[in-house]
């Protein structure tokens, strides 16, 4: 292995990782300027211009709150429970393919850490390894309310998955790979899969809000019912980690569904503007596109948080499992059928 | 039962129609309300440095009044302490030396002049029952402090300036 090759990646994994932080920390402050906009209010406006420090400061608070490890809790699994939800949450980023290859000092540059050629399913492994970390950490507080979040946590996550993976089959029958790369170079200028899988997009959409766990399916941490859910004991830094494991998935979820269904870094013209800049500024310029794709999907996360109230458990699980997993299967039945009628044309 | 009033209103449960069940509909709809709110003009108030206008007959802090001549008008008679119904005023009454007169109108003042922020529940007995008609509700908020001690208001912040000054 060449070292330019290691250096390489080091520096795009060191970017990925703090942009991805970054992305996290500011989604915390965009979340309550929306809420505060959604609502007629302002929204955090002190600490610096209009709330810029606001993350800084609430990070700030975190680290010096105190931290309570509650006494009849399993201490390794306490303190497993958090750092479990934030190192899946930061892993998933490696597969997404962040732009074009990239021309620096004579060298192409590929804007993906790894490009494994089944990375669909590598973001459905992390996804689903997720919930680990909420389970774990509701179990170990040793917590009535903690264990009934964790518990809700578990099974909303395994009854979304399904829906989720037969979204995702369908969205395979019509793009042949399993390879985010591959799929992104698909949708080359406005070829976008969301053309070819509108309802599978929607079923998508919809599980990715059950697995991160976002209003209106927040049933595990539901503070009407459950007190803060599988959060309840936590405090301080260990708190503040599950709430960006939250953030952070929130941010994965926005790059799958932008790089999926949405063109990834391609947008309409991208080839003239890149015969325009030349290729190193070309595909920064497709970065650019990709990240304003994910920062549309992050307001409308707010946006659906801040409008549906909660689901009712069995609501939640009516949903589920009688209407959106048939709605998968039928979506997959309908895509092979036009599949085949098209490929016999 | 007849009914208590006349705006008594029977609502039909009708069954859901198709695109009502579909969920999704009702689900843009409220999005696009909540949206529409985003370019509202916003209600906040930046309070420090904005105060909301207060209705004339807003009770804030007390002010203990000077007569035309810059006098103090209270006696320390004590019916406001008396009124007070929790207890906040306490006063120790002196009496007028010779050469005073510009500074209390009668032969007795209040030498000291104590009202406990934290007890006052700003119900303006006190302005009521003063027939002297030296103190009035008719000052700002009380600021926010850190110590118990910083909430017990005197003279010094309690009288208002002299005429002129």
């Amino acid at each position: 292995m060449e070292i330019a090759f290691v250096i390489e990646k080091f520096i795009l994994i060191t970017v990925i990782f703090s942009v991805s932080l970054g992305v996290a920390a500011y989604s915390t402050l965009a979340e309550r300027k929306i809420a505060g906009y959604l609502q007629d209010r302002v929204g955090p406006s002190r600490a610096g211009w209009g709330g810029m420090f606001q993350p800084l400061a609430d990070g700030l608070k975190m680290f010096f709150k105190e931290e309570i490890i509650p006494a009849e809790s399993s201490k390794t699994l306490f303190i497993l429970g958090p750092s479990l939800a934030l190192l899946t949450a930061c892993i998933g980023s490696a597969v997404i393919p962040w732009g074009q290859e990239i021309l620096i000092a004579d060298r192409l540059v590929s804007l993906q850490v790894t490009d494994v050629n089944v990375g669909i399913l590598y973001i459905f492994g992390v996804v689903s390894l997720g919930v680990y970390g909420i389970m774990i950490g509701g179990w170990a507080s040793n917590n009535k309310f903690s264990l009934m979040g964790a518990v809700r946590a578990a099974s909303q996550s395994i009854s979304y998955e399904i829906p989720m993976g037969l979204s995702i089959i369908a969205l395979l029958l019509s793009t042949n790979t399993l390879s985010m790369k591959e799929i992104a170079e698909q949708q080359h200028g406005a070829n976008w899969n969301i053309l070819y899988q509108p309802l599978g997009f929607l079923i998508f959409l919809v599980c990715s809000f059950a697995e991160t766990n976002r209003t209106p399916f927040d049933l595990p941490e539901c503070e009407t019912e459950l007190v803060g859910g599988y959060h309840t004991e936590y405090s301080g830094f260990k708190m503040g980690a599950f709430m960006f494991a939250e953030y952070l998935n929130m941010f994965l979820a926005s790059a799958v569904m932008s790089t999926l269904y949405f063109g990834g870094y391609n947008y309409p013209g991208m080839d003239w503007v890149n015969d325009m800049t030349g290729p190193t500024i070309g595909p920064l310029i497709g970065m650019g596109v990709l990240f304003l794709k994910i920062f549309v999907f992050i307001f409308f996360f707010m946006w659906v948080r801040w409008t549906v109230p909660r689901f009712r458990y069995d609501q939640l699980m009516n949903l589920g499992w009688k209407i959106l997993i048939p709605l998968a299967i039928a979506n997959i039945v309908i895509t092979g059928i036009v599949i085949t009628i098209v490929d016999k044309l | 039962m007849e009914p208590l009033s006349n705006r008594k209103k029977v609502l039909e449960q009708k069954p859901m129609n198709f695109w009502e069940r579909l969920y999704l509909p009702a689900i843009f709809q409220g999005m696009g309300i909540t949206f529409m709110h985003m370019f509202k003009k916003k209600e906040t108030i930046f309070y420090p440095e904005v105060e909301r206008e207060f209705s004339e007959n807003w009770r804030g802090l007390h002010s203990l009044k000077r007569d035309e001549n810059g006098a103090e008008r209270c006696t320390a008679c004590g019916l406001c302490a008396l009124s007070c119904p929790a207890e906040a005023i306490t006063m120790i009454a002196g009496e007028r030396q010779k050469g005073e007169e510009h500074l209390y109108r009668e032969e007795k003042y209040a030498a000291v002049y104590e009202i406990n922020m934290l007890r006052c529940i700003f119900c303006g007995l006190c302005e009521e029952a003063c027939p002297k008609e030296a103190i009035y509700l008719d000052g700002p908020i009380v600021p926010a402090d850190y110590l118990r001690k910083d909430f017990i208001y005197g003279k010094d912040k309690l009288v208002e300036d002299p005429i002129g000054s």
